[in-house]
């Protein structure tokens, strides 16, 4: 398991390699000077911009600016914000678990319902529940989401009151962000209402972000479920007299959890990287709008930095679904 | 988490349980995060409310609701003949705020107003990189070629040496750039090798007190209890619930989670109007939109194919359509809350018959332009490409064949500066001091050409105008000059004035004494709220 674990981890160097150098020129390419586009329409004058492209480092080679910013992050430091004057890292830090514990909760949610709606659709094939699971499944997958998530607010906030518009917490809470993560803090806050008044936050942001992943998840269960429960194996332990649902439950389950799987670890990865619109709209304060806003003001360190970050991110997911395959089917770990 | 950090927000607990559920908490529904906290460094209006506008304070300042300037922390001042050299009375006891961050010392005095400037003007003084300043503003009005020397004549006189004369300069200084900071604080970050929070961790004399600040979620605010307007701030807490999303705002607002959103959707204008929830403040910005030609070029070099383009324009439909109704026609380049407005300008009338024969009096047939639409919305102009689109339609009903192009925001800004521009840009101005100077000079004087002047307009009459209207202390002699620039700006037509968008702020019923500032800050100094 060991050698399994550390094979992996070795295949993180070439990635990070890559994303750095990507996520450098990337942003670099695009058209547009941030120094510009900070003055906006007062303009600069060229004296101004000369210093600042010195202070920037602007003027140095291409190259060189790379091997500068490349050392610095392999010390640890990525750089500061053009706007906010910030550390990267600081500001990736203050958002980053609100990102998380938005798309920890919605993937929960996802693999609560998705998966045993696909195993039900499954063993009723063709029947009308099936048709009915995956129809709705379909619509989930192609709703707007911007959309979706304003009819749930009009409906549930606006007309029924059930549940706050938007933000993590009431206002009326305030206490210190030892974690990050709302609903740990407002536990550790010990204040009356805290707690559940985070949860109710967390509702409708985390229906919305679950929509996509969940009907994905559902109809990858189906049919990994559908392919494993036509196998020789199923047939002989349905002729041996095993109960139907430990038949379904166990055999065929454990082993149709594969691709199942590596959906959802595909889909975690994505909703690290930041579910822009999901954040936009509840006004959470992940990375998702931060990276956005960073791309449009050509704010360098911040794209730099954070898409490094989210690689990172992204890869330690990916390493914890290797692992779990491991779990799931013995033969991938011994390979 | 820092000790400091720890004891700041421990004691914020203690001083705020309960509180923010009284009576006197406003939540503002803020469209964005501030970029920092040091107003110097930015030009965001989002930036200002959240430090500015609360913060801070200024020698001078806006009266809210209007352009005229009133005493702030400067009780008096006095120029001199020459009109090179102001000398400030300051107020004395004024403290700065007393925070979980920051006890102070003393209390307001000379060196604050010292240390404000220099930091932006002198490039050795320690503050001047410390926060990888671009003091934008500060050098956007030129401050920097203005400013001979500021000196501390004693602890409560200060005195500006000018290196030439500018009227607007007492204006300037009722900017948000201008905002005074605690010279003692900033010593006691740099002493601390933490000089970057300033930006951070404001301290001001302004109405209220900076709290804490979440990260794109919460800014909250207390009341400065030793605030130097008397009564005043009437709210005990003031929060700022960041959120992006337009409709969202709404929601809130219609839910009761916020008290005051600024920027609506114009699609949700009328509904909001007949809402018994919601009261429905509107005021004219400070702005006008532009399409500005490039009057070096033939045939834009012609007067009378300018003019006869702008009459080809049906500026009633741009308002409907892109403006849907949050707008009004613009005849003059300066709006008409502005002082110097010129009422007796008579617009160009929609008359395509009497364009094109214009044109064929020019002898232009068969002209083909481009139409540059920028890529970005702006509160001049909600939506660039749809209003190109709509001039495209107008121009082929004259004969003219529109290209419409665009380009990245930066590139945009950049390339139509350019003398030998293609095409005529669509672009606008949003007013910084409420003096017309800022709009006629730098969007129309000969300095312009090559930048802020798009249409690359240098018209000797004008320009004698505005630079004797600069120099002059006299403000009957200078709404005269002005308004007979803005008859020359007419009849030589260098842009087709289009519009100045009008701005809308829905407010719950119990919000009391909140005014629509036509510099577009949301100020909540004097805004209380009922039982």
């Amino acid at each position: 398991m060991l050698r399994y674990l550390l094979s992996k981890l070795m295949t993180f160097v070439p990635t990070f390699i890559g994303v750095t150098l990507i996520s450098f020129v990337f942003i670099r390419a695009l058209p547009g000077d941030p120094i510009i586009v900070m003055a906006g329409e007062r303009g600069i004058t060229p004296e101004r911009y000369d210093e600042l492209r010195t202070q920037f480092g602007f003027d140095q080679p291409i190259y060189i600016q790379f091997w500068d910013y490349l050392t610095g992050v392999l010390q640890g430091d990525l750089g500061t914000s053009f706007v906010t004057k910030k550390p990267v890292w600081d500001e990736f830090f203050a958002l980053f678990p609100a990102t998380l514990e938005l798309s920890l909760c919605a993937i929960i949610l996802a693999v609560l319902i998705g998966v045993p709606a696909g195993i039900i659709a499954a063993t009723k094939r063709g029947k009308f529940l099936d048709r009915a699971l995956m129809s709705t499944a379909l619509i989930g997958y192609s709703m707007p989401i911007f959309w979706w998530a304003l009819l749930l607010i009009i409906v549930f906030s606006g007309n029924l009151g059930w549940t706050p518009v938007s933000g993590r917490i009431d206002l009326l809470y305030f206490f210190p962000a030892h974690t990050g993560f709302m609903l740990i803090d407002s536990l550790l806050s010990g204040q009356d209402g805290a707690f559940g008044s985070a949860v109710k936050h967390l509702i409708l942001p985390s229906i919305v972000l679950a929509t996509v992943p969940l009907a994905v998840i559902a109809r990858q269960t189906r049919s990994a479920m559908l392919e494993v429960l036509s196998e020789d194996y199923i047939r002989t332990a349905r002729a041996k007299g095993l109960a139907p649902a430990r038949v379904n439950g166990v055999h065929a389950l454990r082993n149709a959890m594969i691709p199942v799987v590596t959906v959802i670890g595909l889909s975690v990865g994505t909703l690290l990287a930041g579910a822009i619109l999901t954040e936009t709209i509840f006004s959470w304060p992940g990375i998702g709008k931060w990276m956005v806003d960073s791309i449009f003001r050509r704010d360098y360190p911040v794209v730099q930095g954070g898409l490094l970050l989210v690689a990172v991110a992204v890869m330690v997911v990916n390493l914890v679904v290797d692992l779990l395959y491991g779990l799931i089917n013995p033969k991938i770990r011994k390979r | 988490m820092s000790l400091r950090t720890l004891l700041a927000t421990t004691g914020l607990l203690i001083a705020t349980a309960g509180a923010a559920a009284a009576q006197g908490t406003l939540v503002y529904c803020s469209e964005g995060s501030p970029e920092g906290f040091d107003p110097a460094l930015y030009t965001s209006g989002t930036t200002f409310d959240a430090s500015s506008q609360t913060v801070y304070s200024r020698l001078v300042e806006f009266k809210t609701g209007t352009t005229e300037v009133v005493p702030g922390l400067a009780e008096s001042w006095e120029v001199s003949e020459d009109g090179l050299e102001y000398t400030f009375k300051l107020r004395g006891d004024i403290p700065f705020h007393t925070t979980s961050f920051f006890t102070p010392s003393r209390t307001f005095n000379a060196d604050d107003v010292i240390f404000t400037f220099e930091r932006q003007l002198k490039d050795d003084h320690p503050f001047h990189t410390a926060s990888g300043g671009t003091w934008e503003y500060f050098d956007g009005m030129s401050m920097g070629d203005l400013i001979a020397s500021i000196e501390k004549v004693d602890d409560l006189t200060v005195k500006f040496k000018l290196n030439r004369t500018e009227a607007p300069f007492i204006a300037n200084l009722a900017m948000d750039f201008a905002s005074i900071l605690s010279a003692e604080y900033a010593d006691s970050l740099a002493a601390a090798g933490t000089p970057e929070m300033l930006n951070q961790e404001p301290v001001g004399t302004g109405p209220f007190q900076f709290v804490a600040y979440q990260k794109d979620a919460v800014i909250r605010y207390t009341k400065n209890p030793a605030y130097f307007r008397d009564g005043l701030p009437k709210l005990d807490n003031l929060i700022f619930a960041i959120t992006p999303d337009a409709s969202v705002r709404y929601q809130k607002l219609q839910a009761g989670e916020c008290h005051v959103m600024p920027y609506p959707n114009p699609a949700d204008l009328a509904e909001m109007s007949d809402s018994e929830d919601i009261v429905l403040k509107e005021q004219e910005g400070l702005n006008v939109g532009y399409l500005a030609y490039n009057t070096q070029v033939a045939p834009f070099d012609n007067p009378v194919v300018r003019k006869a383009l702008n009459m080809a324009i049906d500026k009633q439909a741009i308002i409907d359509v892109v403006f849907q109704g949050a707008g009004q026609v613009a005849k003059n380049p300066i709006p008409p809350t502005m002082w110097s407005y010129n009422e007796a300008v008579t617009d160009d009338a929609y008359d395509p018959e009497a364009a094109k024969a214009m044109l064929a009096e020019a002898g232009v047939s068969d002209l083909d332009m481009k139409i540059w639409a920028m890529p970005v919305q702006r509160p001049y102009n909600p939506n660039a490409r749809r209003m190109a689109e709509l001039m495209q339609a107008d121009f082929a009903k004259v004969g003219v064949d529109v290209e419409i192009v665009s380009y990245e925001w930066g590139e945009y800004l950049d390339r139509s500066k350019d003398v030998d521009r293609d095409g005529a840009v669509l672009l606008g101005w949003t007013g910084d001091n409420g003096d017309p100077d800022n709009f006629l000079a730098v969007l129309l004087g000969c300095d312009g050409v090559g930048g802020s002047n798009r249409a690359q307009w240098c018209y000797e009459p004008f320009e004698d105008i505005i630079q004797k209207a600069k120099t002059s202390s006299d403000p009957a002699e200078r709404t005269a000059l002005y308004e007979e620039a803005q008859v020359i700006f007419k009849d030589q037509a260098p842009w087709a004035t289009i519009a100045h968008s009008v701005v809308f702020m829905p407010l719950r019923p119990e919000v009391e004494g909140y005014v629509v500032h036509p510099l577009g800050s949301h100020i909540f100094t004097e805004v209380s709220l009922a039982e």
